[in-house]
């Protein structure tokens, strides 16, 4: 037996600098691809912002940073046209606002419901059926605003118009219902047992357990899953375009029709200005700001993360 | 021996978790103003016991209680009892420091804080610090998170946050399975000290500690089931020296276990 065993041993000795040159190749191959396919986003990334940095120059040599960040009207198809992109920002932030208010206490709620209170079989059924709420596309969002959210905001508020910010809003919020939910619920199920029953233990009940120690454990991952949903809502296009109307307006009120960052460039990119103009480059410009104010938004989340990441 | 009464009573106590028998059978008394410790081998529910006086046992899905434990005259058990309020009394210190990933002053505020205690919090504060003996450590940190505490100062934190609600009764779960000698030697003091004013109950699988710091002494086993019975119960020295039942006889001289 021992010599079958040293027989063995020498014929794998003998096959194996062959077999392994040849798995070396394959790991090299291999190693390469997954980079290859790394470098695809990066450099789509890198690809966007370049470009959006360059056609926006064609716009800022022709209309200055100033007027561009303070001026109240945005007319850029007009005569004369003006081109301050207060207005699409401030319907970016008002949709986003209205999104926000609707998603954060909705989805704290059941992200609580789910992590503290359900039983383990409801959370197992529940949590992917929320889920599902984040896989419905926008468009159906976006009628779901206009011909039903739209029309019963209508029996509260009689002199809304159709294209309003509230409905858009509404419903954008709804739609980030399941990013701020689930993404709380994770954080919030990540925090030790052991500090549920200290909490527990010293005579707290399920309400204070969760809104006294484990949300506060938990709240560098909530405010991130607020960031992120915020992100979104601010980035998201269709609802708005289809529901919060095409005026732009510097406003803060919700019942009115407004327009979108978003809104403008779908507009503008759909509509027949030719290239080349300052009216095309216009949407360059929207772009690269959404883009810096998602990015910073971005960036924030992540510095409060690391900031406030509580040791347990 | 003075004042012996009786503060928890236990009687015919079972438990299961789920289908499966944790407890069978257990009758005993804690006595006011001592220490007792449970002991016994690995996983022959002694934490399970101690679990049941507080009422944590609620907490773990499936779990059903029959029988009772008294205390001051009522069944926790019973349909009105609030276990919040069981626990507020009977207070718990468990196995692994787990202080609050707060300060130290909001680690002991807490349970005054959630009880509706909000008069007076810092010399409450202070004087759990005082009692659990961490009062000179960590006086000039109060505002410091309690996780950069050592190992010994959070478990003496976390009995400072217990002491913080005046409970009637201690459980401490294996308070110094995590601890080094040195900070079990701190504890371990602190027990003697505590069992002036409190009702302490250990649960300890280490045997020198139990006949270190106990007055009494509960023998628990597994039956061939798994299901954890009572085997003896008594005054420590006597537990130790001359016990019984032969079973805790074997125990004790190291023949199992």
């Amino acid at each position: 037996m021992p010599h079958r065993g040293t027989l063995k041993t020498a014929t794998g000795f003998a096959i194996s600098p062959g077999r392994r040159s040849r798995s070396r190749l394959g790991e090299a191959f291999i190693h390469k691809l997954l980079v290859a396919c790394a470098l695809v986003s990066i450099l789509t990334t890198v690809g966007i912002v370049v470009m959006l940095v360059a056609q926006s120059v064609g716009f800022f040599r022709q209309v200055s940073i100033l007027e561009f960040f303070t001026g109240t009207k945005w007319t850029p198809l007009f005569a004369p046209p003006n081109f301050g992109v207060l207005p699409l920002v401030s319907g970016t932030l008002l949709t986003a606002g209205i999104a926000i208010l609707v998603a954060l206490p909705v989805g704290l709620a059941s992200a609580i419901y789910l992590s503290e209170y359900a039983r383990e079989g409801v959370r197992r059924v529940l949590k992917p059926f929320l889920e599902i709420l984040a896989g419905i596309p926008t468009v159906v969002y976006g009628y779901f605003a206009l011909t039903f959210i739209t029309p019963l905001l209508q029996k509260v508020f009689p002199s809304l118009i159709i294209f309003n910010a509230l409905s858009a809003g509404l419903v954008m919020g709804i739609m980030i219902i399941p990013m701020v939910s689930s993404l709380s619920e994770d954080a919030m199920i990540a925090v030790p047992r052991s500090l549920r029953n200290a909490a527990y233990g010293l005579g707290a009940t399920r309400f204070e357990v969760a809104t006294r120690v484990v949300m506060p454990a938990a709240t560098s991952g909530i405010v991130a899953a607020c960031i992120l949903a915020l992100s979104r809502a601010v980035g998201e296009t269709m609802i708005v375009a289809i529901a919060a109307g095409s005026t732009p307006r510097l406003t803060l009120n919700p019942l009115e029709s407004i327009q979108t960052m978003t809104a403008y460039i779908v507009q503008i990119s759909l509509g027949e200005t030719p290239h080349g103009t300052v009216e095309y480059y216009t949407i360059f410009a929207v772009g690269l700001l959404l883009f810096i104010m998602t990015m910073l938004m971005n960036l924030f989340g992540q510095w409060f993360v690391r900031r406030y990441r509580e040791k347990y | 021996m003075e004042n012996l009464t009786e503060c928890l009573a236990v009687r015919n106590l079972e438990l299961w978790y789920g289908t499966f028998q944790s407890l069978r059978g257990i009758s005993l008394g804690i006595l006011h103003n001592r220490i007792t410790a449970i002991i016994g081998p690995s996983g022959c529910g002694k934490s399970s016991l101690l679990r049941c006086f507080n009422r944590m046992n609620d907490l773990i899905p499936g779990s059903r209680v029959q029988g009772e434990v008294i205390f001051h005259g009522r069944n926790v058990y019973d349909a009105g009892v609030d276990p919040a309020e069981v626990r507020y009394r009977i207070g718990m210190v468990f196995q692994k420091p787990n202080p609050f990933p707060k300060s130290v002053f909001e680690n002991v505020a807490f349970g005054p804080r959630v009880n509706g205690i909000t008069d007076n919090l810092e010399e409450v504060v202070e004087q759990a610090l005082h009692r659990a003996a961490l009062w000179g450590e960590v006086k000039d940190r109060l505002h410091k998170s309690a996780m950069e505490l050592s190992g010994g100062q959070q478990q003496r934190l976390c009995i400072a946050r217990a002491l913080a609600l005046e409970p009637e009764v201690i459980l401490m779960d294996e308070p110094c399975s995590a601890l080094d000698p040195m900070a079990t030697l701190k504890i371990e003091d602190l027990m003697k000290s505590l069992a002036a004013e409190y009702t302490i109950v250990i649960v300890t699988h280490n045997m020198q500690q139990a006949g270190r710091v106990s007055d009494m002494a509960a023998f628990m086993m597994m039956e061939e089931d798994r299901a954890g019975v009572l085997v003896e119960y008594g005054p420590t020295p006597q537990l130790f020296t001359k016990p019984r039942d032969k079973r805790t006889d074997d125990y004790i001289t190291g023949r199992f276990g």
